[in-house]
């Protein structure tokens, strides 16, 4: 893909696209943890959007009878509830399978709201160059000089809790990330010839910036946000188990770590399956990252 | 060298006032009057609201207030804590320790593990070992470390008990502070039973901090080191004769360390932002469970304070970093 379009961007529908898939996908299916993390995201986006269906119980409907209940393969479990209940009877199961649902909304907010952020702030440095870039760039590394999850504690604190306030405070921590990949790939693009034969074409800054360079940054892009993804997730799970995220009673997976460790000497499955639902969607993100990089990659790809 | 470390430095000035508006503007961007958010819960009278006022200058200009406060942080007065009444540099000195000594034992277990791994693993290239070691380390990539951290205390202090669930020592220890590590104070008292509950307290967190920096060092150390294997002077070496052992080890490593290093040093951030999970975690007492406590205590004193000193020791191992970093490749400096 990224061969072609260093010749001419790559314009939406033309027929080159097909083949760029095709090459893409034939270079993504070589990796074999890629494919299998798409197999298992997919069944988790599955999952978030069929939660209803799937769920056994709504995910805050209390049973009184059933406090803690160990899941159904251990002494004392049921199977009424196979992965057990929580401190106030609400079943497990149901409510993991809602919390796909918030995780992967909070990784698509996040990385959305990143990109916005990165890409716009990005191309002005990059483009403009001089003070602008110098302003940008400076804020951007400021962001970079905390460490990630104390500086979205501290806007959390700022903002106040909830979930809604996490995804602002970390798409923000994450945007610099964006910022700086599309400045170095606008400063590189920007004096190649198809650019300023645009340019002398007569295309206008926002043109040149949106449909001439954009297109052809696109794979850094991609990668990063992959990765973005599943930090986002990782950090919004963080914030929730420190309290200061999603809100009990809300199914969200760190959340439910949080409310669920008083138990952990008690109740092994209140921790682990919260935890466990986090590192296996966390890890499918990353293997189809990796994959994403070796196919987008042309210089990793021809060795 | 000298002038590359003052051209370092002079572009960390930048930052560094970006830093202090930071912490300047956090109280002030607190919802509600910044005197009664750091008053706490239990709120003022009305005189004393006036002198708490005059006192943090908030009747003078903003640009007043900041060039005040930074005159204060200057001259090392970071307030003083609303929840325990000492001053903020205090307790930030008797805590940092314990996050030091915490971020020391982990990196130690990480690198320990992490670098002679991901060596191994590059050398035997497409190995079982290889893929299988790859496979963990994304695994600790991807990790919630403060799942992990729950994890380990339910299967070694639950299960098998063989660590204490929280804390830094035993309760019946008490050693006067002499270098603020645990370690090494019960070393120079010689009390060997207080050494013994001091490594048992760290082993786990230390284990649950150092899991993604072992991830990321292992997976850099493999890619360090397949590049280095593929130049010329490493085939070179191969050709004279060298055994294998010198090949790697005299040959290739010195040159595949060069970016472990910084990557090392990149993971500063990464530890103190772990220190805030682990901590809380483990109740070790140390600035990461310090900020948390303090955001929930709303002693936002101290939150104010501990960003900015956490944020300068961050920035100053970054510099760090850079200069060991030139020292070691002398083509940085040059450029």
């Amino acid at each position: 893909m990224s061969q072609s379009t260093e010749i001419a961007p790559m314009a939406a529908g033309s027929p080159d696209r097909l083949t760029g898939f095709k090459t893409f996908w034939h270079y993504f299916s070589v990796n074999r943890g890629a494919v299998i993390g798409l197999v298992v995201f997919i069944l988790l986006v599955l999952a978030a959007l069929f939660a209803p269906l799937l769920a056994p119980y709504a995910p805050d409907v209390q049973d009184k009878t059933a406090f803690l209940r160990p899941p159904a393969w251990q002494a004392g479990g049921s199977s009424q509830y196979i992965l057990g209940t929580d401190p106030v009877g609400r079943d497990m199961l149901s409510r993991l399978l809602y919390g796909a649902r918030f995780s992967l909304l909070i990784g698509a907010v996040v990385v959305t709201l990143a990109l916005v952020g990165g890409i716009t702030l990005g191309l002005l440095a990059g483009y403009f160059r001089g003070w602008v870039d110098v302003a940008i760039m400076r804020i951007m590394d400021l962001i970079l000089a905390f460490p990630s999850l104390l500086l979205a504690l501290v806007l959390v604190t700022i903002l106040g809790p909830g979930l809604f306030n996490a995804m602002l405070a970390i798409s923000l921590v994450l945007q610099p990330h964006f910022a700086r990949l599309v400045r170095a790939a606008v400063m590189a693009e920007k004096s190649r010839e198809y650019v300023v034969a645009a340019k002398v074409a007569g295309a206008g800054h926002l043109r040149l910036m949106l449909k001439t360079i954009l297109p052809n940054c696109l794979a850094p892009l991609i990668v990063q946000g992959t990765l973005s993804f599943s930090n986002a997730i990782l950090e919004a799970a963080a914030l929730g188990f420190l309290g200061l995220g999603a809100q009990p009673p809300t199914p969200e997976w760190g959340t439910m770590l949080a409310s669920a460790r008083e138990f952990i000497l008690r109740a092994w499955w209140v921790v682990t399956f919260p935890g466990l639902a986090i590192l296996i969607t966390v890890l499918a993100i990353n293997l189809i990252g990796d994959g994403l990089r070796d196919a987008l990659d042309p210089k990793l790809r021809r060795s | 060298m000298l002038r590359y470390l003052l051209n370092k430095i002079a572009l960390l000035i930048p930052t560094l006032v970006g830093i202090t508006i930071c912490a300047f503007a956090f109280v002030r961007l607190l919802p509600g009057d910044p005197i009664l958010a750091m008053a706490g819960e239990h709120g003022v009278t009305p005189a004393r609201y006036e002198e708490l006022k005059e006192q943090f200058g908030y009747n003078l200009p903003v640009w007043e207030q900041y060039a005040r406060y930074v005159g204060e942080v200057a001259t090392g007065d970071f307030g003083v804590s609303i929840s325990s009444k000492r001053p903020v540099l205090q307790e930030f000195k008797t805590l940092f320790p314990a996050t030091l000594e915490l971020s020391f034992f982990a990196m130690i277990f990480a690198m320990v593990i992490g670098i002679p791994a991901g060596i191994f693993a590059a050398v035997k290239r497409g190995s079982w070992f290889d893929q299988s070691l790859m496979g963990t380390a994304l695994v600790g990539y991807s990790m919630p470390i403060f799942w992990w951290g729950l994890l380990l205390i339910i299967f070694f202090s639950g299960y098998l008990g063989w660590t204490p669930v929280s804390g830094r020592m035993g309760l019946q220890f008490f050693l006067k502070p002499i270098t603020g590590f645990m370690t090494i104070d019960s070393i120079l008292y010689g009390k060997w039973d207080a050494l013994r509950s001091a490594l048992s307290h760290l082993v786990l967190p230390a284990i649950v901090l150092g899991t993604i920096p072992l991830a990321v060092i292992a997976r850099q150390t493999r890619s360090a080191m397949l590049e280095v294997l593929g130049e010329d002077y490493v085939r070179t070496a191969r050709a004279k004769g060298l055994s294998a052992a010198r090949v790697i080890g005299a040959h290739a490593l010195r040159n595949a360390l060069i970016p472990v290093v910084t990557t090392i040093g990149l993971q500063v951030g990464t530890l103190l932002a772990g220190a805030i999970l682990t901590e809380t975690i483990f109740a070790w007492p140390g600035i990461g469970k310090w900020m948390v406590d303090s955001i929930f205590k709303r002693d936002y004193v101290v939150v104010q304070s501990g960003l900015l000193l956490i944020a300068l020791i961050v920035m100053a191992v970054n510099l760090i970093v850079d200069v060991l970093y030139a020292v070691i490749n002398p083509r940085i400096r040059a450029a």
